[in-house]
């Protein structure tokens, strides 16, 4: 598919934008200012923004632990985003949710989430909710290797066909579950695991922002046009550990420095079109630089965000009585 | 007023608010039964044929048959709740929670609180509980203390049709996640029943009995045992009040409090397994606000802490029995 320059620079820009939030959540964390687990998606970022410029306001999607880069493409609040990562009661959530639990329903972000396999029964949900309300949205499941060996998951892929559901799972397979390789976990193919439910599936490669959207336009037509789910193998790259804080000793000796170097979807994209044409590098730079500016903003009024009061405790659960 | 089953009440509830929200649907496996099959058409209608006719009436798009896959359409429905719609997940035995408590404690559960009060999820998971059908271990449980342990679930144990039929209401209205407790064997009891629609809020305790002598707290099946006991006691000169918390999850803990504070004796009488259950709590509760009031110990009436057993002089040993509850008041009148 044909993307105009505008939609262009937005993926750029969103890319950019889940690069410099991550690289510096990254650096916030190490100084200490971050409490608890993060999980990073650097290295990541062709996913989520090539399937996520295929969806609309009524579209749902469930994220992973890994799921900045989700809500920033879904187009969640940045800096609510980031004062949420720090605790502060300006957060996304109130402070209450943090790194694993950010959501935002109106924008049709359904949470990052702290379980393993949690959000495939739940995008069933959401795309049933479509399918019976007729709203022509769709419901897209990002999951990692690890979680495709959940129950959860293939019991929803079996739920999604029988169902007919506007359903699509974007298996993120960076690898490693956790510290163990994906070659050594999944048994079988991913794409084959899918066809064996009678959904059709696609692998894609991760660096190619592209492929990827091109892979999900397909889906995604299929899903509003009553075709049923689909099923997307993202084989990409993390560049951080499992949280912050691991010291990513099962990888290979200099692994994450070859593939930043020869692996990097932002710069497989820059190449992509400045020698294209389509877009100029000094067009490129100028929204790097605004991206830089506008974390460092997010990052500042975070920290400097009060913390939620303590009567909030108690506040958000039976509000009805 | 017309006599209706505990079946009927729940069957008159879920058709009622599926004519009045199309918002809500109803899930679960074979809850009309029969799909993709040779034979009839709404073959079951749900397990024990509670949601019998309600496919006919709403069609396949809002009775959805699922496979057998607990996670994936309890999951399915706490998605469809936090995104429109108001299902009602039909979950056949409480026993089978352990195939998809993630789903309900971690997700469903979590959701108002943990994305800061921005979601709602609107769900209904009915579920079959309790011994005495001869089920045995995996098909008897009452678990529902598992459940209100968890914040951001709301319990309900019904004991009688009419309650049935409000609260089953009260729950497809409300907008948290409601664990809605059936006891397999209330469904051919019969009550009077309104015809029309009605909702009994969720943690007002109903009063079955009412006297000075001593207080009895009973759930679910176990109320119509404590009703039994205190007409008997009654013959004698013992006068009990017999409380249905109705829902322990919000507990009306305030109507517990004041009647111990009248009686100064209390008997708490749950189906439940003894450690960690709805009587330790209802127990504690009032050790710890009611204690210069008590007159005697408080009395638990329980199972013993096993497995529910299959044979029937087994079960029967193993569930709370009229009589028990007699001695344990006889107990603290002494």
């Amino acid at each position: 598919m044909q993307l105009n320059r505008e939609q262009l620079l937005a993926a750029w820009r969103m890319m950019g934008t889940i690069r410099a939030f991550e690289d510096r959540v990254h650096a916030e964390f190490a100084a200490g200012g971050i409490p608890g687990f993060v999980h990073l998606y650097a290295g990541e970022e062709a996913s989520a923004v090539g399937v996520c410029m295929n969806l609309d306001h009524r579209d749902k999607i469930a994220s992973t632990h890994r799921g900045h880069g989700h809500c920033i493409a879904k187009g969640c609040d940045v800096p609510g985003m980031m004062a949420e990562i720090f605790g502060r009661a300006s957060g996304l959530c109130g402070g209450k949710g943090g790194s694993m639990h950010i959501a935002d329903l109106e924008k049709g972000m359904m949470g990052a989430n702290g379980i393993v396999g949690g959000g495939p029964p739940l995008i069933c949900g959401a795309a049933l909710t479509a399918k019976t309300l007729k709203t022509g949205g769709v419901a897209v499941a990002f999951i990692g290797d690890g979680a495709s060996n959940q129950g959860t998951t293939m019991e929803s892929y079996n739920l999604a066909k029988a169902w007919m559901l506007p359903a699509i799972f974007v298996i993120e397979d960076n690898g490693y579950a956790e510290s163990t390789a994906s070659n050594w976990s999944v048994s079988g193919s991913q794409i084959k695991r899918a066809e064996g439910f009678g959904i059709p599936a696609v692998q894609v490669d991760g660096i190619d922002f592209f492929a990827i959207h091109d892979a999900a336009a397909e889906a995604v037509e299929r899903a509003r046009g009553g075709g049923g789910p689909s099923l997307i193998h993202v084989k990409l790259n993390r560049y951080h550990g499992h949280f912050e804080g691991d010291a990513q000793t099962y990888r290979a000796p200099g692994e994450i420095e070859r593939l930043r170097r020869e692996r990097d979807p932002l710069a497989h994209f820059r190449r992509r079109v400045t020698e294209a044409g389509l877009l100029e590098a000094s067009q490129l730079d100028a929204i790097e630089a605004e991206v830089a500016t506008a974390i460092e903003t997010a990052v500042a009024a975070a920290k400097s965000a009060p913390m939620p009061p303590p009567p909030n405790l108690l506040t958000d659960v039976y509000v009805s009585y | 007023m017309a006599k209706k089953s505990f079946r009927q009440a729940i069957n008159e509830a879920l058709t009622q608010e599926m004519r009045r929200d199309p918002r809500v649907v109803l899930m679960g496996e074979d809850v009309a039964g029969g799909l993709g099959s040779p034979g009839e058409d709404d073959a079951w209608g749900g397990p024990m044929g509670v949601t019998k006719g309600l496919m006919p009436e709403f069609g396949r798009e809002r009775v959805l048959d699922t496979p057998i896959t607990e996670s994936g359409f309890i999951g399915a429905a706490i998605g469809a709740a936090a995104t429109g719609l108001r299902p009602v997940a039909d979950l056949m035995f409480v026993d089978f929670m352990g195939v998809c408590f993630d789903q309900i404690f971690n997700q469903a559960a979590k959701f108002r609180y943990m994305f800061g009060g921005k979601a709602v999820t609107p769900v209904v998971i009915r579920t079959m509980f309790g011994a005495g059908f001869r089920a045995a271990s995996q098909h008897s449980q009452c678990l529902y203390p598992l459940f209100t342990h968890i914040p951001g679930l709301k319990v309900v144990i019904p004991s009688s049709a009419y309650d049935a039929k409000g609260l089953m209401i009260q729950a497809i209205r409300d907008d948290d996640p409601v664990i809605f407790f059936e006891h397999k064997m209330l469904y051919d009891d019969m009550d009077e029943v309104p015809d029309e629609p009605y909702a009994i809020p969720f943690g007002e305790a109903n009063l079955t009995r009412e006297g000075d002598d001593v207080t009895v707290v009973a759930l679910g099946r176990m109320v119509k045992l404590a009703n039994e006991a205190a007409d008997a006691l009654r013959r004698d000169g013992v006068a009990c009040t017999v409380i249905d918390p109705r829902t322990t999850s919000p507990m009306d803990t305030d109507s517990i409090l004041e009647s111990v504070g009248e009686t100064g004796r209390l008997v708490v009488v749950d189906e439940a397994h003894p450690r960690c259950g709805m009587a330790a709590d209802v127990a504690a509760l009032v050790a710890q606000e009611a204690f210069r009031a008590l007159k005697a110990p408080v009395r638990m009436v329980t199972p013993p802490h096993v497995p529910v057993p299959f044979s029937p002089a087994l079960e029967d040993a193993y569930l709370p029995t009229a009589a028990r509850i007699v001695e344990a008041v006889r107990g603290v009148m002494a």
